[in-house]
């Protein structure tokens, strides 16, 4: 089940398509989904199926053809930092060291308390803002410094 | 951002995203004068044709002579799609167009489905910058409330909607046919070609597809003639373009200047080279082309043909700028990683193939190669070439050879010495957290 405010979203989403195409929206109906729930599990892709008259397997493909869907649980708060060239030239792999220091953990993995997952980004069509992070998927932060990660990782500990 | 341009001059202050902040600018008046004076399609499209614009997505097909391959005649849906996918790493320029000048986008693909009678266009945005899409659907509801889309634009009996799609997270999207397979809701998996989108394209209808700068350059073309933008370029490359030059330079971002600047004239607006090192290569069109030692670019001029008579490609304009701390085995390895994560598997050349480029980098960046490894790297992307669905898989040769081609002696001190030319520690500093 999703709530009420997802679902308005979801037919915000689905009237952008022609009437017969309502499958367009199942990217954005799981990205609204996920931002709800935190990430995707089998009865949440099942509904957003339900919800557009799709194949279960069909919307199952789609979430797992994309990176940015969760399909396991993640932390509260998931970090991604880009490393590949372009970035890593600027200090892309420092930083993700620097985070991986701060949090005792490598990428792919969670802390114990549950707040933080680190994982490894490609190109985020951002790099003259290198080191660049996403953190939760939507929200990027742009030149992380070793000050800037230590501010950012303090206002996420709220 | 620095711009001697056409999309990105002009802009002041943190509101230039506006449509009034757009109208100042002389937004919006090539959409009214096509309206008020009835221009026809044929003589638009001839515009377009006069200028030279060439696709900013990474091909540089020109754009006039593919709009007129929309058969303008067919009864029924024509679709128009506007490629905002950016992920070929190093390129960084629609982000900045869409952040702070959408509607001009807005407003070339209105011209662009006018032009093609389309009634329909999708702009696919990157989910990575998911600001910009939020932004996009603002500039969107302010165009139709503005009577600049939607029914009967303008009071005309011309109608036109446009509606933002994003992705979320797959670089093979940016492939014009995967994107369509996305929009329909599906994987982003290539389509074979023929047929082409212009004939069988977004639910199988006419569709043209072209890149975010395409579109925005379309206002300017209409509003002060083809001729005019021409001539801001050189011939056969017409226009001013967005470069991102990201890498080992003192100021990276966004310079939009004319095709034809020398490369030295834009590294050094750039800022030069990071603590004044000595510059190694350049990779001039995004990570998929051919990489280019620094002497050899220092010889260029930023346009299609120069760049291309050296031995590499213009694409999508993304300049990544390394110096002689870079192990250029080091940067393959990273680039090939990338193609091995984002083949979309469907082909058995690219699938496979992806990964043992991958694989015998990795080996030999780790002092695992073996004597034949740089014949294996080369007979392996020849097996790849020319033998998949999508040009991924030519993207994930081309690097490859021409890292091996022009830094042969590198990988083969890998190879041989079991350990980088460039001390490790020395690579390290040179790429350290950098903060113009
Ligand atoms: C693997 C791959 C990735 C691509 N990524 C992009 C992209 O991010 N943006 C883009 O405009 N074109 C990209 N292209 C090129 C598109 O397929 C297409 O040629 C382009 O969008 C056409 O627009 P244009 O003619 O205006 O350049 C990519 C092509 C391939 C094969
Ligand atoms: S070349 Fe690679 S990315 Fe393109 S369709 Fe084939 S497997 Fe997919
Ligand atoms: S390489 Fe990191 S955003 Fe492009």
């Amino acid at each position: 089940m999703l709530s009420p405010e997802s679902l308005k979203k979801i037919d915000r989403e689905v009237a952008k398509y022609p009437a017969d195409q309502k499958q367009s929206a199942s990217m954005s109906a799981l990205r609204i989904a996920q931002e709800e729930k935190g990430w995707l599990a089998n009865e949440t892709i099942e509904f957003v199926a339900d919800y557009l008259e799709m194949p279960a397997i069909a919307v199952f493909e789609v979430a797992s053809f994309y990176n940015m869907y969760d399909l396991a649980p993640v932390g509260t708060q998931k970090i991604t930092v880009c490393t590949n060239l372009p970035c890593a030239l600027s200090g892309g792999v420092h930083a993700a060291d620097y985070i991986k220091k701060r949090l005792g953990i490598d990428f792919n993995e969670t802390t114990p308390d549950g707040r933080f997952t680190l994982k490894e980004g490609e190109c985020m069509g951002a790099c003259g803002d290198a080191p660049v992070l996403l953190v939760n998927n939507h929200q990027m932060c742009s030149w992380m410094t070793e000050e800037k990660i230590d501010q950012l990782l303090a206002d996420l500990q709220k | 951002m620095t711009s001697q341009g056409i999309i990105l001059s002009g802009l002041d202050g943190d509101r230039t995203w506006r449509l009034a902040d757009y109208v100042k600018r002389g937004g919006y008046e090539a959409l009214r004068k096509i309206i008020a004076e009835q221009i026809p399609a044929d003589q638009i499209i001839g515009e377009v044709k006069k200028s030279a614009l060439r696709g900013r997505g990474g091909a540089g097909f020109p754009t006039g002579l593919k709009w007129s391959f929309m058969p303008r005649a067919f009864p029924g849906a024509k679709y128009l799609a506007c490629n905002s996918d950016e992920g070929e790493p190093g390129t960084f320029k629609d982000r900045d167009i869409l952040r702070y000048n959408p509607h001009t986008v807005i407003e070339g693909m209105i011209i662009a489905g006018y032009a093609m009678g389309c009634e329909r266009g999708y702009n696919y945005i990157h989910g990575e910058i998911f600001e910009v899409y939020d932004r996009f659907e603002e500039a969107l509801a302010e165009a139709r409330e503005a009577g600049l889309l939607g029914k009967n634009i303008l009071g005309s009996d011309f109608s036109f909607d446009l509606f933002a799609h994003h992705g979320y997270g797959a670089y093979i999207c940016g492939e014009e046919t995967a994107l369509l397979e996305s929009i329909e809701g599906k994987k982003g998996q290539p389509r074979f070609k023929p047929p082409f989108p212009a004939s069988f394209g977004l639910y199988g209808k006419p569709t043209t597809i072209n890149n975010t700068e395409t579109f925005a350059s379309i206002p300017y073309i209409i509003r002060e003639g083809g001729e005019a933008f021409l001539a801001l370029g050189k011939p056969n490359n017409g226009g001013t373009k967005l470069f991102s030059v990201s890498g080992h330079v003192n100021k990276p971002g966004n310079y939009e200047i004319p095709l034809g600047t020398p490369f030295s004239v834009l590294l050094e607006m750039a800022g030069g080279m990071r603590g004044g090192r000595k510059l190694k290569a350049v990779i001039p069109g995004g990570s998929s082309a051919p990489v280019l030692p620094g002497d050899v670019m220092m010889d260029c001029t930023m346009d299609y043909d120069s760049i291309s008579k050296a031995g590499s490609m213009l694409g999508s304009g993304a300049v990544i700028v390394m110096d002689e701390t870079t192990c250029m085995v080091k940067a393959l390895e990273r680039l090939s990683y990338f193609y091995f994560e984002e083949s979309c598997g469907q082909c058995t050349p690219c699938r496979e193939g992806t990964g043992w480029l991958y694989r015998v980098v990795h080996r030999i960046e780790n002092g695992l190669g073996r004597p034949d490894d740089m014949d294996l790297l080369n007979s392996v992307t020849s097996n790849i070439m020319g033998r998949t669905i999508c040009a991924l898989g030519d993207a994930a040769s081309m690097p490859v050879q021409s890292f091996v081609k022009h830094f042969g002696d590198e990988f083969a001190f890998h190879i041989e010495q079991k350990k980088c030319l460039v001390p490790p520690q020395v690579q390290y500093d040179g790429s350290k957290i950098y903060v113009a």
